[in-house]
């Protein structure tokens, strides 16, 4: 066997066999979909209040505005004073007394309706019965004025541009939204796994120097098959937990759901509704929009791409946590290093997230989507708003020398990091340790 | 003489200081050759460059007639003076993984593996981690590590370091095996009496440069100054320590006798010879001690590095 997969084998199973690491490979989802049912089964509980509410209206204009729904209920007062009501409001099981004043002009209303109650009010409670208020006296205040409130509904106009390329596919806002979120999710899941296994790659590098037996391995391997071997190996174990965690939490959630009854589906296209309804268009025209536009993304391509992009960014990034590594004797020095390493892959996502979107083709789209520490990222954003295959190719490429030239260099470091007696080296030494 | 490592010239600098100033060392075949050397003196930088963990500014190192290259480190084997291996691997699979490093198949890995684990009384630790091992026992699987590929040379720095009398014995007793079966041993230490009991060749470091080297008997032998431990046993001491003072330079010594005689280091000027001493004192007592005084290691070692 050579020494490469001997040392990734190696790499792999420590890691795998590592007591904590099996821990924390069962424990993450257990705590995961603890806390997200914790979470649903409490805001569940707040929802399932019933608050009753009294109402005071003396000007009679908003009686037909009252009506029970499934957290709120009101209590009609009529014919009582204003200091009667609050006192039996307030000895009575109600959440609050709503008085509305009498008056000749809509307008006063605006500032004199007043909510009487023990504690502050929960927002959400004000907020959906400001809301009952307003549109009844936005349509009393129009009659007021003699306008007709169903006719200037009707008048009102919504634009929405149709967009085509000059060879003819039709595009929409929505495409560009799902190309925005496909790049988006490739720069997430990169982001995640590198904050997750960045830090345990660094450790693996260290391992040697910190257990001492650095000069027996270097005498055996090159510095950099043991770098790539471990990058490598680390990695494999990562995916392994990753892959874990999926599984575990789609089974795990799917039972707590089961016995929670809740239906996420449900839930989802409950929201899905609302959102709907607040942008004015219907659910079923809004699925089929999605399902085309899904449709006329290069799918291929960007799965091809995305393994491509997703694998070569993560060992970039994972070579730099290597070099760091390699440079430092032990873990309490690489604190610094951390923040740096990360904000070329912050920059590139907002680099995606607002040139992309405003010009995907542009000079700085371009640039950005063949620096290999942002090209990830970009480039995944790019490719659905169509990037010819040669520069695909070339960015992969890039990439991909990028991250051997780092493992080179942070062999280079770590072999000379073993001969350092705790002495500061100058730059003419770096580069001269360069050259063996 | 056929050597089975020569380094010519060789020369490393760290920024402006100078670790190794134009060394060359040849180390015999079969030799258990020692590299000795104050601390500092640049030792561990010669085993560095003969390993190919560092490489030399100038001069060259040759194994068995070739250059250095990196295929050679199967036919080496190191042992470093900083001790460590994986502490949470155990010890079985970790020794397999370090075989394999080296070259061997893991079979034949683990065929040899149990014959030395039977030779060092070390049987029943495959299955536990460094961690729960001692100082002592670690270093033992440290030593199977450095050995188990029968590499044409071994390196050993400070090889005792850390081991009890017991097992350094032991330790020794293997080394000793290794080179009668065919190794050559390169052995870098401060132990003074194990250069005396094992080395063949020694080389002397101080200061980055290379002060002594050859056969151990012949550079004692170029120290040696002609002095000599005498005792006699005589009636009338006065006048016998008079009359050999007369002739030779003498001091007074201290050495244990059975008898009551009188001691002296005595100083022989060069064109005479033992005989000449001998005969002289037997004019003057009962001879019962004749010792010519031969220079230990660690007086060479002290004198030399004194000197320079």
């Amino acid at each position: 066997m050579n020494h490469l997969s001997l040392i990734i084998k190696r790499e792999y199973l420590t890691k795998v066999k590592n007591k904590s690491f099996i821990i924390m490979t069962f424990l993450s989802p257990l705590i995961m979909v603890g806390l997200i049912s914790l979470v649903a089964y409490l805001s569940q509980l707040n929802n399932d209040t019933v608050r009753t509410i009294s109402v005071l209206d003396e000007s009679g204009l908003f009686l037909d505005q009252f009506e029970d729904n499934d957290n709120l209920k009101f209590q009609v007062l009529t014919d009582v004073s204003l200091d009667d009501a609050k006192l039996t409001a307030e000895n009575g099981e109600v959440y609050g007394l709503l008085f509305i004043p009498k008056t000749n002009k809509i307008d006063d209303l605006s500032k004199s309706i007043t909510f009487y109650s023990e504690d502050s009010p929960s927002l959400t409670v004000m907020s959906g019965i400001e809301r009952r208020l307003e549109s009844k006296a936005n349509s009393l205040k129009l009659k007021e004025e003699g306008l007709d409130s169903e006719l200037i509904r009707n008048l009102r106009l919504d634009i929405d541009t149709q967009l085509e390329s000059f060879k003819g596919e039709e595009t929409s806002k929505m495409g560009s939204v799902l190309k925005l979120i496909f790049g988006g999710l490739a720069g997430y899941l990169l982001f995640m796994f590198i904050i997750i296994y960045g830090n345990m790659i660094m450790r693996s590098v260290i391992e040697e120097k910190t257990s001492r037996i650095i000069e027996v391995i270097i005498s055996s391997v090159k510095p950099m098959k043991l770098l790539l071997g471990k990058i490598i190996g680390t990695s494999l174990a990562g995916v392994s937990q990753f892959l874990v965690w999926v599984i575990l939490l789609s089974v795990l959630s799917s039972v707590v759901f089961l016995i929670f009854g809740i239906d996420p589906a449900a839930m989802q296209a409950e929201q899905m509704n609302n959102a709907v309804e607040a942008t004015g268009g219907n659910m079923d025209g809004m699925v089929t929009e999605v399902m085309a536009e899904f449709s006329k993304l290069p799918i291929l391509n960007l799965i091809i791409m995305f393994l491509f992009f997703f694998i070569g960014g993560y060992l970039l990034y994972a070579s730099l946590y290597a070099a760091i590594g390699a440079a430092v004797d032990s873990e309490t020095d690489t604190q610094q290093f951390m923040l740096p390493i990360l904000l070329p892959l912050i920059l590139a996502v907002y680099v995606g997230f607002f040139t992309v979107i405003e010009d995907p083709h542009g000079t700085v789209s371009q640039v950005f989507s063949f620096i290999p520490f942002t090209s990830p990222v970009v480039m995944l954003m790019r490719i659905p708003f169509g990037v010819p295959i040669w520069q695909q190719i070339l960015s992969v490429v890039i990439l991909f020398a990028t991250f051997m030239g780092t493992v080179w260099f942070a062999s280079k470091i770590y072999r000379v990091g073993i001969l350092m007696y705790g002495k500061k080296p100058t730059y003419k030494e770096l580069i001269k340790w360069l050259k063996y | 003489m056929d050597n089975l490592l020569v380094a010519k010239n060789v020369s490393k600098s760290f920024g402006d200081f100078k670790a190794l100033n134009d060394v060359s060392i040849e180390v015999p075949k079969g030799s258990i050759f020692g590299l000795l050397g104050p601390n500092g003196a640049g030792k561990t930088t010669l085993i560095r460059i003969i390993n190919q963990i560092t490489a030399p500014d100038t001069g060259s190192v040759y194994l068995d007639g070739e250059p250095l290259k990196p295929h050679h480190i199967q036919n080496i084997g190191y042992l470093p003076e900083e001790r460590g291996l994986y502490k949470s691997m155990k010890v079985g699979e970790q020794l397999l993984y370090l075989a394999q490093l080296k070259g061997l198949s893991r079979p034949e890995a683990k065929k040899r593996l149990a014959i030395w684990f039977e030779r060092l009384e070390i049987g029943d630790w495959w299955n536990k981690k460094i961690q729960e091992l001692s100082k002592g026992m670690a270093q033992k699987i440290q030593f199977v590590v450095t050995v188990l590929h029968e590499p044409k040379l071994l390196i050993f720095d400070e090889p005792f370091s850390g081991f009890d009398p017991i097992n350094a014995n032991l330790i020794k007793d293997e080394i000793l095996k290794l080179r009668d079966d065919g190794a050559t041993v390169i052995f870098s230490t401060h132990r003074m009496e194990s250069v005396e009991e094992m080395c063949d060749h020694i080389a002397l470091i101080h200061q980055s440069n290379k002060i002594l080297d050859g056969p151990l008997i012949d550079i004692k032998r170029q120290y040696k100054s002609n002095r000599f431990e005498v005792g006699f046993v005589t009636d009338q001491k006065e006048t016998a320590a008079a009359a050999l003072a007369e002739k030779f330079a003498i001091t007074p010594a201290n050495f244990r006798t059975i008898n009551e005689e009188l001691k002296f280091k005595v100083q022989l000027p060069s064109d005479a010879s033992p005989n000449d001493l001998l005969s002289y004192l037997t004019n003057l007592g009962q001879v019962t001690h004749f010792v010519e005084m031969i220079p230990s290691a660690s007086e060479i070692f002290i004198e030399t590095v004194k000197n320079n």
